[in-house]
């Protein structure tokens, strides 16, 4: 989604009602930011919007991103958001031969998660299509790549191939490079 | 965005502080994938050095790692038809262990006097080419020759009998 450098672009303080709007959106969507909302959204705290391309949205708090969203779609976290607090995302694992092409941009293939060094979750807790998730690497700790599954997780699993995630925010894309203060 | 190892400060005491790398600005575990690698280790090797010796003795283990698909992987002698009864032997897979496919090209032709050279495939691997069928003695000559770096059981070989046929009806058409 951010594949090309972002120009610093005009930033405007939101509302302190949408903020409080933007606030339960998120929690909505993501319940493992729960216990942290007070330190990743102070009530106080003055919340600015920055806008991108592609009429996506990104919200920060004193030059800190937060998290971005396209304009017909639920709030994404930065990845700088996702490092703080990993645990607020359902996770899913690539082998490390995908490494290198997520993070030039390519779209995410569902034999990098299929093949021994990917990890998917079991089929009790397996994760729909639509649904949000961070993509760490074999032998990494850090989440590279997060977005929005085209494909539930059984599906991959029984297909084993195709697109998974084509429009991702992954580590060293625009919008991780961009400068904000 | 050089620095923003400090960034959580104060204000989110339970924020997991992640370190960034200062060239790359990726965290350093992924530098290897930014293209400055060799500058990112020396910045963290400065700057972090408890995160260095976590990062980069583990070199030592993925050399590990090396030798384990080392064992995994096989050399492959294929003997493909050329024309009718003459064949040529193709050799793949050696440079996983440690040999020079150029040098051994060399070699190989001077053992069976005959044509051999190092070609790279579409794949863009690299694979030993010898003129005739010399599957067998290329097998016992890299264990007579290499015997140290390559272990018996690792070495494959394979005839072309689909191909053959493959040709031959090609021929007849």
């Amino acid at each position: 989604m951010f594949k090309k450098e972002i120009p610093t672009s005009n930033r405007s303080k939101v509302k302190s009602s949408v903020q409080r709007g933007l606030r339960q959106r998120l929690l909505e969507a993501y319940p493992g930011f729960e216990p942290y909302i007070e330190e990743i959204m102070p009530k106080k705290g003055s919340l600015e919007a920055v806008k991108l391309p592609d009429r996506v949205t990104l919200y920060t708090i004193d030059s800190i991103p937060l998290f971005f969203q396209p304009i017909d779609g639920p709030p994404i976290p930065h990845l700088k958001l996702i490092h703080q607090f990993p645990s607020a995302l359902p996770t899913i694992q690539i082998d490390r031969g995908a490494i290198r092409f997520v993070l030039s941009g390519a779209a995410l293939m569902a034999p990098g998660l299929t093949s021994p060094g990917g990890r998917l979750p079991e089929k009790e807790n397996a994760l729909e299509a639509g649904q949000i998730v961070a993509i760490k690497a074999e032998g990494k700790e850090e989440v590279c790549l997060v977005g929005t599954l085209k494909v539930g997780t059984e599906e991959m699993k029984s297909k084993g191939k195709g697109v998974v995630m084509d429009e991702g925010h992954y580590l060293g894309d625009g919008l991780w490079n961009m400068q904000l203060d | 965005m050089a620095e923003v190892a400090d960034s959580p400060g104060p204000l989110e005491p339970q924020a997991r502080h992640v370190v960034y790398c200062g060239v790359c600005t990726l965290p350093p575990e992924y530098c290897e994938f930014g293209g400055t690698a060799k500058k990112c280790e020396e910045w963290l090797e400065a700057k972090q050095p408890d995160l260095w010796n976590k990062l980069y003795s583990e070199a030592a283990q993925t050399e590990a790692r090396d030798a384990e698909r080392k064992a995994a992987s096989k050399i492959q002698i294929k003997r493909v038809e050329r024309n009718k009864r003459k064949h040529v032997t193709v050799i793949i897979g050696l440079e996983v262990f440690g040999l020079e496919n150029k040098k051994l090209a060399k070699d190989l032709g001077k053992k069976f006097a005959t044509g051999s050279s190092m070609t790279r495939s579409a794949a863009g691997t690299e694979e030993i080419t010898v003129q005739g069928d010399v599957s067998e003695d290329v097998r016992e000559w890299l264990l007579e020759v290499h015997g140290d770096k390559v272990p018996r059981g690792n070495i494959e070989l394979i005839e072309d009998k689909k191909k053959k046929k493959a040709d031959a009806a090609a021929g007849i058409v």
